[in-house]
């Protein structure tokens, strides 16, 4: 144990080490707080679909051979989102066949732009690493930190300012709507925030765990909460905690980032649906 | 005083009229019952005078400094509602956010509303209570509460007491009918019960293969009604 705690320390002398947890606790704690409203509005794909649309930019950006493509993914995320929302409700393509399409399409054309373009030797090596997550959370550089941390403070205070509203639109929509409350509006700016979290957590986590980290805290939270206010506050503590936790061990065992936080935030879900099972019980 | 008036309206979807033709006005104080077979369109009628759909034909025009956006709207419970973790606070108070236009918090006085509201419903015991889980009868009244807190004229209900037990479904009678005699609140009720549209309402909009608007007393010697309630009567 002693020992673990001297390598911890050691390793908390490095400044990529501590980059890499002010970065995955930010990812964690905005990718959490939307959560809630994602999971309600029976969004939770367009996370998933998101994601894969990300990936798709990402190959994009790496055939141009584009040094910071962080402009690009993000833009085309946010159009996506926008489409996604918009199109998605009222078109002939029902929502979720649409977010499948274009999910799967982007995937698949992402996978082929960067086989038949790509210059790197190791395509298999890059391809695996944007979808599960990399080291590359190990190798941020001041001004990505930066970047990120921007970023955040944005989302998270859209967010607050936004509470109210964000509630009324996710509780009842048409109600919000017949008195007035522009839902059109909101709802794309929850997209926009969406597509805004999801590019900064591919770092983090690769695009095909990102939903991981949007929809897991905010269900586990759902299980012990009862109010849309307490539940959106433990959803963000517990997030940011399994984000936490998870990078540690990822860094003393060796285990790959992404995959190490999801794996915490099971354990936590796993751990709330029992508790909240034990207090259903008890109360019955 | 007319609050509403609806102008030649045509309703439908894409283009193809379900119902045509449909004039008729809400004054302050009225309880108007929208009765009518499904399908006929009474859902859609609803929609337009919320402003949720534009009607194919025809305005909704409201008068006397009353926006169509203070309507206050107590719509069918969807299934979104059934899992959603909210309080019974959050809910009513969400009603104010028509008032607050860009500002991003609630203030004293619709918190105080809220509140006043609440206990109006008799919900005031259950104010941090879990929405998800109270009883139908209770769910209704935590909207109505919600309702109450964006309008001080009008209400629009859209099948109230539907899947409730008779008791519950009397005590919203009750509610809503003290709401339009106390407080002198228009009500605006989509309605399958023809009983109680007979019993409460003052003003009957009939729509079906033919329209009928008009009071309570016309209706009744009305050709629709005759049909209607006839058939009512094989069908009960």
């Amino acid at each position: 144990m002693a020992d673990l705690f001297e390598k911890l320390v050691l390793y908390f002398r490095y400044p990529f080490v501590i980059y890499a947890l002010i970065v995955g606790v930010l990812i964690a704690l905005c990718s959490s707080l939307l959560g809630v409203t994602l999971v309600l509005k029976r969004f939770s794909f367009i996370g998933d679909g998101l994601s894969h649309v990300a990936f798709g930019a990402m190959a994009l950006a790496a055939v141009f051979d584009m040094t910071n493509n962080m402009p690009l993914v993000l833009a085309i995320t946010v159009i996506c989102a926008v489409l996604l929302l918009h199109v998605g409700q009222n078109a002939k393509i029902k929502g979720d066949a649409a977010i499948a399409m274009i999910s799967v399409g982007a995937l698949a054309i992402g996978y082929l732009l960067l086989n038949v373009f790509s210059k790197s030797s190791n395509i298999s090596g890059d391809v695996c690493s944007t979808l599960f997550g990399s080291t590359s959370i190990l190798t941020l550089s001041k001004t990505e930190v930066w970047i990120c941390g921007i970023l955040s403070v944005i989302t998270v205070a859209v967010f607050i300012l936004f509470y109210n509203k964000i509630f009324s639109v996710t509780f009842d929509e048409n109600f919000a709507r017949a008195t007035g409350t522009k839902a059109g509006l909101y709802n794309l700016l929850i997209a926009v925030i969406i597509a805004v979290i999801i590019v900064l957590a591919m770092n983090l986590v690769g695009s095909l765990l990102i939903s991981a980290l949007v929809i897991f805290p905010a269900l586990s939270s759902m299980r012990l909460f009862k109010t849309f206010r307490s539940v959106t506050i433990c959803s963000a503590i517990l997030s940011v905690i399994c984000a936490f936790s998870g990078i540690i061990v990822s860094i003393l065992a060796g285990t790959p980032v992404g995959s190490t936080i999801v794996a915490v935030d099971i354990i936590a879900f796993a751990l709330f649906s029992a508790i909240g099972a034990l207090k259903g019980g008890i109360k019955r | 005083m007319v609050l509403l008036t609806c102008k030649d309206l045509s309703l439908g979807y894409e283009g193809h009229a379900i119902v045509k033709n449909l004039n008729f006005e809400i004054n302050q104080g009225d309880y108007v019952c929208i009765v009518g077979e499904n399908g006929s369109g009474k859902s859609t009628l609803m929609k337009t005078i919320l402003g949720l759909q534009p009607p194919l034909e025809g305005k909704v025009i409201t008068g006397d400094g009353f926006r169509q956006t203070e309507i206050g709207y107590l719509p069918q419970q969807s299934i979104v509602q059934k899992d959603f973790p909210a309080s019974v606070w959050e809910i009513v108070l969400s009603g104010c956010s028509n008032r607050m236009g860009l500002r991003p918090f609630y203030n004293s006085q619709e918190k105080r509303d809220a509140k006043e509201n609440i206990e109006k419903m008799g919900m005031s015991d259950h104010i941090r209570s879990c929405y998800r889980e109270l009883s139908g009868g209770q769910q209704q009244r935590v909207l109505l509460a919600r309702a109450l807190c964006a309008t001080r004229k009008m209400i629009l209900l859209d099948e109230p007491v539907t899947g409730l037990d008779p008791i519950v479904t009397g005590e919203i009678y009750d509610i809503v009918y003290n709401l339009n005699r106390k407080d002198g609140i228009t009500v605006v009720m989509i309605s399958h019960d023809i009983e109680a549209a007979m019993k409460y309402a003052t003003k009957i909009i009939h729509i079906g293969k033919t329209v009928f608007c008009g009071t309570k007393d016309e209706y009744l010697s009305s050709m629709e009604a005759k049909l209607f309630l006839k058939d009512g009567e094989h069908n009960g």
